[in-house]
């Protein structure tokens, strides 16, 4: 019992640390006065002027069809190339893979102006298309990181032991291997998903002047002060996407738990 | 979706060879591709920047930079700041992925949404909602002042920045050491047990060494981030604390892309150092980790 | 903000994949703008273009050295860009902008004969700029949190402030105010005059709460510091929110300020451009402008137009002639005083002696 509560605390604990800006956020989305250090008193009006806010919802769009788009494509690439990497003999993949954690060691800022320097060696304009390919740059090693593990804890003996039972080997990669790196890939693309949201610097050195995403809104904002619509926007998302997250839990949930030892 | 994979023993052959391995090689080529693009090509970028002036002649004068007092103890505070960090978000981080595995959640993908989710709002927002917390008027101290505990006034050290670092990147910490425990065969650890191990030799001598890959990953994805970062010092640190970061960012916004390419170059080549060293405590591993 | 633009734009995204930098051209015309971030009433933009027909595509810098690479390098091509005084003059030695053809900007009439004049300093003739914004640089401080009240630049060097004083993180205007305490010109080319303000500066920084530029205000607001470098059209907003808080420009003098509408050589459409001045210059827009941002505005015509008396006479907005007098505008320095700034500065932000 006391082990148990310990559990519970410390979970309590590591989540309160994680949210509790987030709450700090959701607060001031409520409140009155523009600026973030006083409280005015309670108010909606930061959500019914989001709506009107032309920028703010525009910036809002190209980040969500960014993030989706460059973390679909990335996944795709990078588990492939998982696949094709832990096919490999030992001296290419590690060469391989050298190549592929470039971006996360580097420094974004690094990263971000060596590809602006690129699309601006090839005379190429800096818009949707420059920052949706920076994206998807820096998102493969995230896919590819949550891929590989689950590669490696695989055992081959089930792959051969289905096609031992009959199954084609295109069959039995679809029935075997992939169940069981898919947790590996769903993480990938959410983490990739996520990065692409969350992203500054790249972005802002590979965008152009006719997009905006949240981040470089935000960052443009900093200079009068962040305008509450921003923090009342990010409590919606905040607040869709824990929805989304209950009602996805609850259907797994019940099919599942059957199953669970 | 997680719960009806089969069990299998993570202890057998560790690179899985599939059949058709000439096959799974076409597989690389869009990925060889994008990474010849998209890396390899602006890395090249970079490194003839770094190595010219601006009049396009050959110098080592950029990458000398870093000998100067302002730019080795900016490296140095980074990764004195990076380290403390990366220790605390593992201290932070193992012990709960353990619970969290111990759990048995209905689904391990809800885990990954609660750790992931708080990066939903924007990073530069929480970053300065971590101000309203920890600044001298702010909620922290107002709630201390209502304890009647003394205040703490962090805001703008090297604390603060540690605190934001940690607070940043320890998802990337959880998440690999998360989902490399949850693969683990609960057999093999049964297995110890019976043969008369107790708990932590369990833990030494089979989890920990199988939960590694995890491990390597989670300090790569915290500790190059937090070494390199600019925007967490500059916002809690009120500017007066210099990383390395800020310097660089410094020498692009003022257009000296020459010599902040050259500085760029010394942190590479210095991260690049760092995760050799790492790999060599690490060769089960090779594969999760960097080189 | 409808289902047919959030498909378009998952279109453009798989579409300029394949096929790279297609669709997003169309033939309307448009107008670059490149400003200081939240520098314009939103609203105006959006006048603009009914009037007009031009599309507007603004993008927003934070400072101007910031902006300065991205004309020199050519990465984009803008029609109006707004910087400050010494960078203007910077970016007209280096032949980095076109001339204005006045014809064409009509409403240049209501801008004050004052603020042309002081103009000349930068832009000798007046022949690449019109001003947009104009200010000082001062101290705002908490009347609740210091002793008496504050006239000189000294507060920010006394020990009696420590960890109660927020600088302003810009290198021009930190050693402008330390080469004003010390009684030398803030645009000093004497490399032992600035290495003197360097001392001072960095026997500042233990006492310093933090280096700041846009944080300033909030920090002010909720009380965090007792005093803090500001640019003035901050001050009437921050007063606004926090009574307590009083603006002032020291005695020992400061920087007076002015940014404006400038053409680069590389923009796409000048006439556009000249456009985009002119109605930036039209006494309703300019009067719209400032009520939004709070920055003093050199349109006479519309300073004539502000309703509110106590902002239309405000000391803060628009200063006496006095304080003006003790204040000096910015030149550029060229480009090896301006490295020796920067590294000068560099070594007082971090922190070794």
């Amino acid at each position: 019992m006391v082990k148990n509560f310990f559990k519970r605390f410390y979970i309590g604990i590591i989540l309160l640390f994680l949210y509790a800006p987030i709450i700090i956020l959701i607060i001031l989305s409520f409140n009155k006065s523009k600026s973030r250090a006083k409280w005015g008193g309670f108010t909606l009006k930061w959500y019914a002027e989001l709506f009107q806010n032309d920028d703010i919802m525009r910036a809002l769009y190209t980040t969500l069809i960014l993030a989706f788009v460059s973390a679909l494509i990335a996944t795709i690439i990078g588990t492939a190339g998982a696949f094709a990497i832990n096919a490999m003999k030992k001296t290419p993949r590690v060469i391989m893979l050298g190549i592929t954690n470039i971006p996360m060691l580097n420094a974004d800022i690094v990263t971000g102006i060596s590809l602006m320097l690129l699309f601006v060696a090839l005379r190429f304009s800096l818009g949707f298309t420059s920052v949706l390919l920076a994206h998807i740059t820096f998102n493969i090693p995230y896919v590819l990181l949550s891929v590989m593990p689950k590669l490696k804890q695989l055992n081959p003996n089930t792959f051969e032991a289905a096609q031992d039972l009959g199954a084609s080997p295109f069959y039995a990669f679809f029935k075997v291997i992939l169940p069981d790196i898919f947790p590996g890939i769903i993480s990938g693309y959410f983490l990739a998903f996520t990065m692409s949201l969350d992203d500054f610097v790249i972005t802002y050195f590979t965008k152009g002047p006719e997009i905006n995403t949240l981040s470089t809104k935000i960052y443009t904002e900093v200079r009068k002060g962040i305008k509450p619509e921003i923090y009342a926007l990010s409590t919606i998302m905040f607040t869709a996407i824990l929805l989304l997250l209950i009602i996805a839990n609850r259907k797994s949930g019940e099919k599942n738990i059957p199953l669970r030892k | 979706m997680n719960d009806t994979k089969p069990k299998h023993n993570p202890l057998l052959e560790r690179g899985l060879m599939l059949p058709n391995a000439n096959r799974m090689k076409l597989f690389s080529f869009p990925y060889i591709l994008w990474m010849a693009g998209f890396i390899i090509i602006p890395l090249i970028m970079i490194l003839f920047y770094g190595m010219t002036t601006s009049e396009n002649r050959f110098t080592f004068a950029n990458l000398a930079m870093i000998a100067e007092p302002i730019n080795y103890k900016a490296l140095a505070l980074a990764l004195l700041l990076s380290i403390i960090s990366t220790v605390i978000c593992l201290i932070l981080a193992y012990p709960l992925s353990i619970i969290l595995n111990n759990i048995k959640m209905k689904s391990n993908s809800l885990i990954i949404f609660i750790i992931i989710l708080p990066m939903w709002m924007n990073f530069l927002l929480r970053t300065i909602a971590w101000q309203n917390i920890l600044e001298r008027t702010g909620i922290l101290n107002t709630l201390l002042t209502f304890l009647h505990l003394p205040t703490l006034n962090i805001i703008n050290t090297p604390a603060a920045i540690i605190l934001g670092m940690v607070y940043n990147y320890l998802p990337f910490m959880i998440l690999p050491i998360y989902n490399v425990l949850i693969k683990i065969d609960q057999d093999v650890v049964n297995a110890a047990r019976d043969l008369g191990a107790n708990s932590l030799q369990t833990f030494i001598k089979i989890i920990f060494p199988l939960s590694l890959p995890g491990v390597i990953s989670g300090i790569t994805m915290v500790f190059v981030p937090s070494l390199t970062t600019f925007a967490i010092s500059s916002i809690l640190g009120g500017s007066k604390i210099v990383l390395m970061g800020n310097v660089i960012e410094q020498q692009f916004t003022l257009g000296n892309w020459h010599t902040g390419s050259g500085l760029s170059l010394v942190l590479m080549i210095f991260v690049l150092l760092c995760m050799a060293i790492l790999s060599k405590y690490d060769k089960e591993a090779e594969g999760s980790s960097i080189w | 903000m409808t289902m047919k633009k959030l498909t378009l734009l998952i279109a453009l995204a798989l579409c300029g994949l394949l096929f790279t930098g297609c669709g997003s051209k169309d033939s309307s015309q448009k107008v670059y703008v490149y400003n200081w971030g939240e520098y314009i009433d939103p609203e105006v933009l959006d006048l603009f273009e009914d009037e007009t027909g031009i599309k507007v595509v603004y993008d927003e810098f934070q400072v101007n050295e910031e902006m300065y690479p991205k004309i020199k390098e050519n990465a984009v091509q803008y029609d109006v860009v707004c910087p400050s005084d010494y960078m203007i003059q910077k970016m007209i030695q280096e032949d980095l902008l076109a001339e204005i053809d006045f014809s064409k900007i009509p409403n240049l009439s209501n801008i004050d004969q004052a603020y042309l004049d002081s103009a000349q300093g930068f832009d000798p003739g007046n022949k690449y700029s019109v001003p947009y914004c104009w200010g000082t640089v001062g101290i705002l401080y908490n009347k609740t949190m210091v002793d008496e009240p504050i006239d000189s630049w000294g507060a920010l060097f006394d020990e009696k402030y420590s960890g109660n004083i927020l600088m302003m993180d810009s290198v021009r205007d930190a050693y402008a105010i330390a080469l004003r305490y010390l009684g030398y010109d803030l645009n000093s080319t004497d490399r032992n005059q600035i290495q003197e303000a360097t001392k001072l500066l960095q026997s500042q920084y233990p006492l310093v709460q933090a280096y700041v530029v846009d944080q300033v205000r909030d920090k002010m607001i909720g009380g965090e510091a007792a005093i803090g470098v500001i640019y003035s059209g901050e001050a009437i907003y921050t007063k606004r929110e926090n009574p307590d808080l009083e603006y002032v420009v020291p005695k020992e003098g400061s920087n007076v300020w002015i940014d404006g509408w400038v053409i680069p050589k590389n923009c796409k459409s000048k006439e556009n451009a000249e456009a985009f001045i002119n109605f930036m210059c039209r006494p309703d827009i300019a009067l719209k402008n400032f009520e939004y941002i709070t920055y003093s505005t050199p349109n006479k015509t519309a300073r004539e137009m502000i309703t509110d008396e106590d902002i239309k006479n405000s000391s803060v907005a628009f200063p006496d002639q006095s304080v003006l007098d003790r204040c000096s505008t910015f030149s550029y320095l060229g480009a090896d005083m301006e490295a020796f700034y920067n590294d000068e500065w560099n070594k007082v932000k971090s922190g070794i002696k």
